[in-house]
């Protein structure tokens, strides 16, 4: 079934006369407990696509639905749209409040979501919830200057999971991290997608991490979607020439090392 | 060559021919609030000639710092210990007349973020040219040599490209007026910070072909200083692993790449996915990675590694030479080596 379904999707920037077209006709549909890798270099547009989705941003033409109601700008939304769409981004530290503990950043997202706050007692259901993303209790009392960047990630992803999402929108949620924390997070990200039943639009500049974790994969060039399909088919056997020119561009640890000169 | 090079254990004697640059225990002590902090601590390595040497690194191991050390740009209130041997000659007790002297002519460095390296109120020209208006060369003919240097670097139109500014370059082209630039004062070393990480897949692959290229054509070093291993491992014929400031380990980089000898290493290695087959999410390591102001002691690994025993929380690994050519500093390097 369809969760997501983006249609001929259009944002232009700039002036009337003269317009950037940062999205040009995508359509996109992501289905319940699907996730759909988006790729492409800066400037193809896959933010811009994610910002429309979350309602950061508002699309000169097409539309974007969920379940078949319409997703409008974030304060338009209904409560209940608005919840099920959360997002994760790039940089976990500019994402949080440096002034607001981590028990503060997730209550404030019951606050402004009354229908998912726990009914009985917050304490242990901010326990749980921190515990779901694999934090310490203690974390609940700091705040995200104290944190490492990975701990700050796992805090950006449980404050998405404090009002129940369907919709995961993860905007190079991986890309600033160490090496070795991206593969914790990440690891992070496809257990909660099975124990949370949440679908996923996981946009990234990393074709080997897509190829991980994406169901199906979309690329992005100016502005167009110029193929899509099942991750396997689309990294592996492409058919567009950009496609081909992305993964001939892209290293792998395994190609054969330099020359060796002597 | 791979096999040139010998672990330094003790007073061991060296290869067969010189090194370019040999770090020899290097360390860096900045100024924190707590105390200084040994955020480089007893680093070395060889750096041959005519080679490229990764050294690879997550945040805090002190990657950046060590390279910074070796061109003199650490900053006010560092001291530094141990040698770094330029040629056989120890730069890092030079007076800052040979010093400066041996920056831009013989040591050269190029940036992460070109836009934040140049100068924005200065044409581009005017920057590649400076180090040799410095020299004393006549007008027209740093003008010769600056559109020489930018046509080297693969700036299309060079002479028209050289009168403009750097935020009309993209970023692909400001770093190539970067290593133009780094090129002017035909340095023998070219220190390359994360010189890819900011730019596309696309011209990544563009900007490392450039350097490879140079790199062979003028029998250039390079040291290639990089978080990514799919980087290093596609232009590096030598590896350094630095963790927590330290080197983990350091080898031929296909051979450490393919069987690493060192826990850390290979944990990094598994989790770098491939891209045109669909990889198995790696068991990932625990933890952040250890940084030089709270260093564990014993191994600084050793929180988050997989075969740590209780030997390996209090004593210190050495590094010390595991394979002909190769060193690693576990207790245990054999045991991960094994098949």
């Amino acid at each position: 079934m369809t969760l997501l379904e983006i249609r001929d999707l259009r944002v232009t920037f700039g002036r009337r006369r003269d317009p950037f077209v940062a999205v040009d006709g995508v359509s996109l549909d992501v289905g319940a407990e699907e996730t759909v890798g988006l790729v492409g270099e800066s400037g193809s547009g896959k933010t811009t696509v994610a910002r429309c989705v979350a309602g950061l941003q508002r699309p000169d033409a097409g539309t974007v639905t969920f379940e078949g109601r319409p997703l409008e700008r974030v304060g338009r939304r209904p409560a209940e749209l608005q919840r099920a769409v959360q997002m994760v981004f790039q940089d976990p530290r500019s994402s949080l409040n440096p002034r607001m503990s981590i028990a503060a950043i997730i209550g404030e997202a019951w606050r402004t979501h009354p229908s998912t706050a726990p009914d009985g007692d917050r304490t242990a259901a901010l326990h749980a919830l921190l515990a779901d993303v694999g934090m310490d209790a203690d974390v609940a009392d700091r705040r995200p200057g104290d944190l490492s960047g990975g701990q700050c990630q796992r805090v950006s992803i449980a404050r998405a999971l404090a009002v129940r999402p369907r919709l995961l929108v993860c905007d190079e949620a991986v890309s600033a991290l160490d090496v070795s924390v991206q593969a914790q997070i990440l690891r992070l990200l496809v257990d909660l997608r099975r124990t949370h039943h949440l679908a996923m639009l996981f946009i990234s500049h990393d074709l080997g991490v897509v190829h991980q974790i994406a169901d199906r994969v979309a690329v992005m060039r100016s502005g167009q979607i110029v193929e899509e399909g099942p991750a396997t088919e689309v990294l592996a056997a492409p058919k567009h020439e950009y496609t081909r020119a992305l993964l001939d561009a892209a290293l792998d640890l395994d190609d054969a090392g330099p020359a060796v000169t002597a | 060559m791979s096999d040139v090079r010998t672990a330094r254990t003790g007073g061991a004697p060296v290869a067969q021919h010189e090194a370019l640059l040999q770090v020899d225990g290097l360390t860096v002590d900045l100024p924190g609030t707590r105390g200084d902090v040994r955020v480089v601590d007893g680093v070395s390595f060889d750096v041959p000639a005519g080679t490229t040497v990764g050294l690879i690194g997550e945040s805090g191991s002190g990657k950046t710092m060590t390279a910074n050390a070796i061109i003199g740009l650490l900053p006010d209130g560092a001291r530094t210990g141990g040698r770094l041997l330029w040629r056989g000659e120890d730069l890092l007790h030079a007076d800052g007349a040979r010093r400066r002297k041996a920056r831009g002519h013989e040591i050269s460095m190029i940036f992460q973020d070109p836009l934040a390296a140049l100068n924005p109120t200065q044409r581009i020209g005017r920057q590649v040219g400076e180090i040799l208006r410095r020299d004393g060369v006549g007008r027209a003919e740093v003008r010769r040599r600056v559109v020489e240097l930018l046509d080297r670097a693969g700036v299309p139109d060079p002479a028209e490209r050289a009168n403009r500014y750097p935020h009309e370059f993209s970023g692909g082209l400001r770093q190539r007026a970067m290593i133009a630039l780094a090129l002017a004062g035909s340095p023998s070393l070219l220190l390359a910070d994360e010189p890819t990480t900011a730019l596309d897949v696309t011209v990544q692959a563009r900007i490392l072909t450039l350097l490879q290229t140079i790199q062979q054509d003028e029998g250039l070093s390079v040291l290639l200083v990089s978080h990514d291993l799919r980087v290093v491992a596609n232009v590096a014929s030598e590896v350094v692993v630095m963790y927590a400031g330290r080197v983990a380990e350091r080898g031929p980089a296909p051979v450490v790449l393919r069987r690493p000898a060192h826990p850390y290493t290979k944990a990094l290695v598994r989790s770098v996915p491939a891209v045109r087959t669909k990889t198995a999410l790696a068991d990932p390591l625990p933890g952040a990675p250890a940084t030089p102001a709270n260093r564990p002691a014993g191994c600084p690994f050793h929180p988050r590694c997989p075969i740590a025993r209780d030997r390996c929380r209090t004593e210190v690994p050495a590094v010390r030479e595991v394979a002909p050519g190769r060193a690693a500093a576990c207790h245990f390097a054999e045991e991960v080596l094994a098949p």
